[in-house]
């Protein structure tokens, strides 16, 4: 006998995708009995569900991020590679190269697999276990970044331009503003390998974070908070780089810094309109999700006759697929995207 | 180096806000750079290189055969700018060519020499062994689509910041020196002798005024000065002679190819200072009316007929090959005037010297100065030389009351660099009618100077604290705040949604205690429109 297409046993559902003989969900975006979550980011990881399974680091960040009892009343933690059982579905966690914990869900019933990559990436990330391709029926892919436009250069690179920069204007902070899950702890790994060896200082939003990442084991080097300037009107921090949300350099704690060059690292800063929209100095290419060029060669590595494109700008991907004689279907799931919004709609700030 | 150290230098300077900032970018550029590159690189970004080896369309055709023509349809869609998505979209060949990317003098010399039909070939191979960034300064420049924010004023004072020479100097010989400079680099560096420009017309900084203040006015020895009107036109200078004409602009941008008639009156040998206006039956017209000269490239027939341009003259460096410029002001203004009878130059005239005898007559021909074209007047030292810069005391400009009106804060927008947490660019409009028996505001002008800096906490604070909607780094905030905006005149502008623009407006004062239906109506500034004539 045939084993079953995926698409007779995964759902797609107002929460997202419902496994139907393991009787779980994966990443719902409303409170569900049970929920499997491949990372921490709070698109994918909403608070509210019964159990919760994830991998250890995933359920400390959910933990961290939501408050005590709010990330699942009940939480499984399963280590990659360790396969689980739920409903005569075998459950697999395997790398995402995302963030610290982040995981793909393998999914297996009855000869059929299909695995659930949440978000993820090929470049290389000190701060995270590299994204593992497991061959499948059906692969469920993101498309962030999918337009051939969107390709990262290696993030040495970047961080060259960061450090160049600080070297030319010695006199101004620089001050990069970055998701606090993922990307501010990449950043400082990076910058600790390329040779800054300075304390790194980090607006009160970013410090939870850190400190779970060194928890886990992943050191940071000297982490120092933004002081505030011993008198009206004074600057902190000359030549010094400080690391804030990205709608920081707008609010009036940004005052505090000595004439900042605002830097912001993200994946859309490969296009000068994104970059000036946001009125940034110095744009940097950085991105935690895979680029054109990783997304179609992920989908080829994986082999996958078939392959569902969650979010993002699936009609490309889905063309270009087409194109390599693999099916895609996009899923439209909604409520996606927290750590890589497009900036222009990122034009809500905080209140202070 | 090569062609990707010029493309970052690029990326930086384009979303560098900052004056200081592009300087240090500039400076090290020169410090760090080989010839000729560093000259081709500074010609480019002065917009001193101008060559168009190939058209946007080549580039898209070029591109076209390499990518999925739906892909790149949605992909230059989302991008906007074309040269930019044709830079991210490249896809480079595998293996890549194991050639290194080509120099900046690589690519300049080589397209001058290439035949037409070669060029694709040449630009397909360059594309292939550039990144993103590279390949993007690589299509700008080739189809002189260079845009940095760089003013060739800038790009001399970071020459003069590097070399430690003063930038007048450089001025005096940078016209006279091809890109890519390499006897001016030989100058600076002290490797080689002052290039001498010749009969070349180069540019002469200019001798400027500073504005007359209540305390300079009391200690002012009105028998030491000559007055004459100021002008509300364009300064510039004329230089013309045996190596050619140009017409400079007071940063000393070339700006002769949007006055053509200007420069065929030029037929003489002498360097004017002066004002360049719109002139009709020797009548100054409004700023607005130059406005619609300056910055074009083509200048049509009916351009010259209904804007047509002359130059008033109040100032003579040069006479043939003789410098006036150590002469006092009296001699040079005696120099300029015989030689004005002498060479009677079409669509030219005299700036008149004003007669006054007091301090007071001064005074009330300064507040009487209500005419278009007029912002109000120049007092010049009899006995001061020509001295490039601003010299105290010397030459003082003395501007006429302002205008005012009371205007409704609209809009606020953040400003740059320093002042990007700070709403910092006021939008302010005026009550009209709005047609159903009722009155609606209408956006007059914008303003971003002239508040305090406790001003400008207290604006920022009260804008965050009534902000009704978001656009971008824009808020839009309740109707409530009434501004005193100040200004140098009212000028008809069909470019603006209210139909008047204001020369210079800036914020006089705060008026938190003035309810805005109080504030005043758009006819009011209307009523402040100046006629052409005197």
């Amino acid at each position: 006998m045939a084993a079953p297409h995926p698409d007779r046993w995964i759902r797609i559902t107002p929460q997202g995708l419902y496994c139907e003989p393991g009787d779980f969900f994966i990443d719902p975006v409303a409170p569900v009995p049970r929920a499997v979550i491949s990372h921490g980011h709070s698109d994918h990881a909403r608070p509210g569900h019964d159990a919760v399974l994830a991998t250890p680091e995933t359920l400390a960040i959910m933990t961290a991020r939501l408050g005590e009892g709010r990330a699942g009343h009940s939480q499984q933690p399963l280590g990659y590679h360790q396969p689980l059982t739920q409903g005569g579905v075998r459950v697999t966690l395997v790398p995402a190269g995302h963030v610290l914990g982040s995981a793909q869900a393998v999914l297996e019933w009855e000869g059929s697999r299909i695995v659930v990559s949440g978000d993820y990436k090929r470049q290389p990330d000190p701060t995270c276990a590299p994204f593992e391709p497991v061959p499948c029926d059906v692969f469920v892919t993101e498309a962030t970044f999918a337009l051939p436009v969107f390709r990262h250069p290696p993030i040495a690179h970047e961080i060259g331009r960061l450090l160049d920069s600080l070297r030319l204007f010695p006199e101004r902070t620089h001050l990069v503003g970055c998701y606090a899950l993922g990307k501010c702890q990449r950043l400082i790994a990076e910058l600790r390998r390329a040779g800054w060896d300075r304390p790194i200082h980090l607006h009160g939003a970013q410090a939870a974070m850190c400190a779970l990442y060194e928890r886990f084991g992943l050191g940071l080097g000297e982490l120092r908070p933004v002081p505030r300037p011993a008198r009206r009107g004074e600057t902190v921090l000359p030549g010094e780089l400080v690391l804030a949300p990205p709608s920081a350099e707008a609010s009036p704690w940004a005052r505090r810094l000595a004439d900042p060059v605002t830097a912001l690292a993200s994946g859309w800063m490969r296009v000068r309109q994104r970059a000036r929209a946001r009125g940034v100095e110095l744009p940097l290419v950085i991105s935690d999700h895979a680029d054109w060029d990783d997304l179609l060669a992920t989908c080829a590595e994986v082999a996958a006759p078939e392959v569902w494109v969650t979010h993002g700008r699936e009609e490309a991907l889905i063309h270009a697929l087409a194109g390599r004689g693999v099916r895609g279907r996009a899923l439209h799931l909604v409520g996606r995207e927290e750590d890589e919004a497009d900036p222009l709609d990122l034009a809500a700030e905080p209140a202070a | 180096m090569s062609l990707p150290a010029f493309a970052d230098l690029l990326e930086r300077l384009v979303f560098t806000p900052g004056r200081n900032a592009k300087l240090a970018l500039l400076r090290r550029w020169f410090a760090t750079q080989p010839d000729p590159d560093r000259g081709i690189g500074l010609a480019a970004i002065a917009g001193e290189l101008t060559f168009t080896a190939a058209k946007p369309s080549l580039v898209r055709e070029l591109v076209a055969t390499r990518i999925d023509p739906v892909l790149l349809a949605w992909s230059h869609d989302y991008v906007g700018d074309l040269a930019e998505t044709v830079a991210l979209i490249w896809p480079a060949p595998s293996p890549p060519p194991n050639r290194p990317p080509p120099d900046l003098a690589d690519v300049v010399e080589t397209l001058e020499l290439a035949p037409r039909g070669e060029v694709p070939a040449l630009l397909e191979g360059w594309l292939d062994v550039l990144d993103p960034g590279g390949r993007l300064a690589l299509i700008k420049l080739v189809t002189g689509g260079l845009r940095v924010g760089v003013s060739g004023r800038l790009a001399r004072q970071a020459l003069a910041e590097w070399s430690g020479r003063p930038v007048e100097e450089i001025e005096e010989v940078w016209h006279g020196v091809p890109p890519p400079y390499l006897p001016l680099f030989a100058w600076l560096e002290r490797r080689g002798p002052r290039p001498d420009p010749k009969d070349m017309p180069v540019f002469r900084s200019p001798m400027l005024a500073h504005p007359l203040e209540a305390p300079d006015i009391a200690a002012l020895d009105h028998t030491a000065f000559r007055a004459e009107w100021k002008w509300d036109g364009v300064r510039v200078q004329a230089s013309a002679g045996p190596g050619g004409r140009r017409l400079w602009s007071r940063t000393g941008e070339d700006i002769g190819g949007s006055f053509p008639e200007i420069l065929e009156a030029m037929d003489f040998d002498a360097v004017l200072d002066g004002e360049l206006l719109v002139m009709r039956d020797g009548q100054a017209a409004p700023f607005a009316d130059l406005q619609q000269r300056l910055n074009r490239k083509v200048v049509g027939p009916k351009m010259l007929r209904d804007f047509p341009t002359g130059l008033r003259l109040y100032d003579i460096l040069f006479e043939g090959g003789e410098d006036l410029r150590p002469m006092p002001y009296d001699t040079r203004r005696d120099r300029l005037e015989a030689w004005f009878a002498r060479a009677r130059p079409d669509r030219m005239d005299l700036s008149p010297q004003i007669a006054f005898v007091s301090l007071e007559q001064l005074t009330a021909l300064r507040e009487g100065a209500r005419a278009a074209g007029i912002e109000g007047l120049m007092l010049k030292r009899g006995d001061a030389p020509y001295l490039a810069g601003r010299p105290k005391g010397l030459w003082w400009k003395w501007k006429r009351a302002p205008l005012s009106v009371d205007a409704v804060l609209m809009y606020a927008q953040r400003g740059h660099g320093r002042r990007s947490s700070t709403y910092s660019d006021y939008t302010f409009g005026l009550w009209r009618p709005d047609g159903q028996g009722g009155r609606e505001l209408v956006p007059v002008g914008k303003a971003y100077s002239g508040y305090t800096d406790q001003e400008l906490v207290w604006l920022d604070r009260w804008i965050r604290n009534h902000t009704t909607s978001r656009f971008g780094p824009v808020r839009e905030v309740e109707k409530h705040l009434v501004l005193e905006v100040v200004f140098d005149a009212a000028q008809r502008s069909a470019r603006h949604k209210s139909g008047v623009a204001m020369r210079f407006p800036r914020i006089a004062r705060l008026r938190p205690d003035k309810p805005a239906a109080e504030a005043d109506a758009l006819e009011t500034l209307m009523a402040m429109i100046e006629s052409a004539s005197g």
